[in-house]
């Protein structure tokens, strides 16, 4: 019945639109669907967090409670990608053939910026029927320090310290303003952050999000990248 | 083994036959560029296989094409995101060179999707555009536009004037005449500081003062009232700094930082970034 929602039974991503009387409406095929999820990065000095929760959402269903939106693309580099799934599939699988191809043409692994990069272009060649993909890379530089690449789904891109993208991205961002960037608060000493705090912090807001969003929740997928690997740890969150 | 008619872009084929070409020999975009993707303009393919067959055969095949191609006038799938918008950027010449200026801000209908991003790209070490419009629009015409500026002066010898930039970029725009691209850029230069506005509706025009946004009306009643030809550098930074401030001020798409580039006859340099809310400089009778 009304569990087919078309581009305009949005009313923007993540929400649903009210049901009133409009007389006649045409009701076409969307390629685009909104599977939810959030997914978040932070910078630290030598290292970086990428997390997501695992819900798969669409309308008021969840089709899946373990599926995670960080995918790990090279030693030091993990992507984590929310919005239509289906999109973030073929998108990490053009990420990972371009990666190997980069690999057998110039022998050394895609550097983090170099990623970012060339998922600009992937995705701008897209741009009259754009991939729904609200992408964040993290992942570690070439001197090792941690960096973030956030984008928006037409490939407009630029390095960050911190943040937050999907569906409760409006929510978490401010808080990490706040957190990390130490922003609209007076008289605080900027402490640098340790990856222990990082990671409590990341955990925190994830809670937060749960709460306050019907698209985040599950459980948390964690990845932190340092120069000795990717550490992977999943966190339970409300499942309801 | 037959070499068969291939229907090729005669750019790629230019590349190919590079030592047999004079110097008045010039680039003219092709059509075939309407079936490619953005990225793809006038390049070699990268999902084409090499198999060691030398460039003669270099034709750019169209890997990932767009459902919609570029000269439908409407977008046949409706977007369920929003794309970013709405900035204040300004550019005027005067004694001291060119003087560019824009505010941070970044948003998405209603949401600042990035409050520190950058709207003024250096195209080259004398060369520097503004941008306002889509985000990723401006920013991945720019470095197309790099590119070609680039190999043109690579295989010309010399840097392609400022007024030539704004006529590559605008050729290249065109085939997207219809489509909900949305670049306007303004290009500063100095090869005897040139100020051109370039947008995808396909205008180019030459001025000495340009302000392009959502908040240029703002930015243009206070430049009209302080800028010409005999001002100090450190006069001009700070009516473009005034501008964008009060613009900032009045439209909501705008705000946060201000960044002013100064391009003169040795390159451009770019003034640190300032944050207009400490901004205590600033008259304002605010209550």
């Amino acid at each position: 019945v009304s569990e087919m929602l078309s581009a305009q039974g949005f009313g923007g991503p993540g929400k649903m639109k009210e049901y009133h009387y409009a007389g006649a409406v045409e009701n076409r095929f969307s390629p685009y669907a909104f599977n939810g999820g959030t997914v978040l990065a932070v910078a630290g000095e030598d290292f970086a967090v990428v997390a997501s929760d695992t819900r798969l959402s669409e309308g008021y269903s969840i089709h899946s409670r373990d599926s995670p939106k960080c995918y790990k693309l090279t030693d030091t580099t993990v992507i984590g990608c929310s919005g239509f799934h289906g999109d973030c599939l073929t998108l990490t699988k053009i990420i990972d053939a371009r990666l190997k191809m980069y690999k057998h043409s110039n022998n050394k692994t895609m550097t983090s910026g170099a990623i970012a990069a060339m998922l600009s272009t992937i995705l701008y060649s897209r741009r009259f029927f754009p991939y729904y993909v609200y992408n964040i890379i993290g992942g570690l530089d070439e001197e090792g320090k941690g960096a973030v690449y956030s984008f928006d789904p037409v490939g407009s891109y630029q390095r960050d310290t911190y943040k937050a993208g999907g569906s409760a991205s409006a929510m978490l961002q401010p808080l990490l303003d706040n957190q990390i960037g130490f922003k609209n608060m007076e008289g605080v000493q900027h402490l640098p952050l340790t990856q222990e705090k990082a990671v409590q912090l990341v955990k925190d807001v994830f809670i937060s999000a749960a709460e306050r969003d019907v698209y985040t929740g599950d459980a948390l997928r964690v990845c932190v990248i340092t120069k000795d690997g990717i550490n992977e740890q999943t966190i339970p969150l409300r499942k309801d | 083994m037959a070499v068969g008619q291939r229907k090729s872009c005669s750019y790629a084929t230019g590349v190919a036959l590079s030592n047999s070409r004079s110097l008045f020999h010039f680039y003219i975009p092709e059509a075939c560029y309407l079936d490619e993707s953005p990225i793809q303009f006038g390049q070699i393919s990268t999902m084409q296989s090499s198999s060691g067959i030398p460039s003669q055969e270099t034709l750019p095949i169209p890997s990932s094409l767009p459902e919609s191609l570029p000269f439908t006038s409407s977008q046949v799938v409706p977007l369920p995101f929003p794309m970013a918008h709405g900035t204040t950027t300004l550019a005027f010449m005067f004694q001291g060179g060119v003087l560019a200026a824009a505010d941070t801000r970044s948003s998405c209908s209603g949401l600042v999707a990035c409050p520190a991003s950058q709207k003024i790209l250096p195209i080259h070490s004398h060369l520097v555009g503004t941008t306002s419009g889509t985000s990723a629009d401006c920013a991945l015409w720019k470095r197309i536009l790099s590119r070609e500026l680039r190999l043109y002066q690579l295989r010309y010898g010399r840097r392609l004037s400022t007024r030539g930039a704004a006529k590559l970029l605008s050729h290249m725009l065109h085939p997207f005449k219809g489509t909900e691209l949305c670049v306007a850029a303004t290009l500063c230069g100095w090869d005897g500081g040139d100020l051109f506005y370039v947008c995808s509706d396909g205008t180019r025009l030459e001025g000495s003062l340009f302000s392009v946004g959502s908040g240029s009306p703002y930015a243009y009643s206070i430049l009209d009232q302080g800028v010409w030809w005999g001002l100090t550098v450190e006069e001009a930074t700070s009516i473009a700094r005034e501008a964008v401030y009060r613009a900032t001020h009045r439209d909501a798409y705008s705000g946060n930082f201000v960044d002013v580039y100064h391009v003169t006859s040795k390159g451009w340099t770019r003034r640190t970034r300032e944050d207009l809310k400490e901004d205590k400089s600033m008259k304002s009778h605010n209550l």
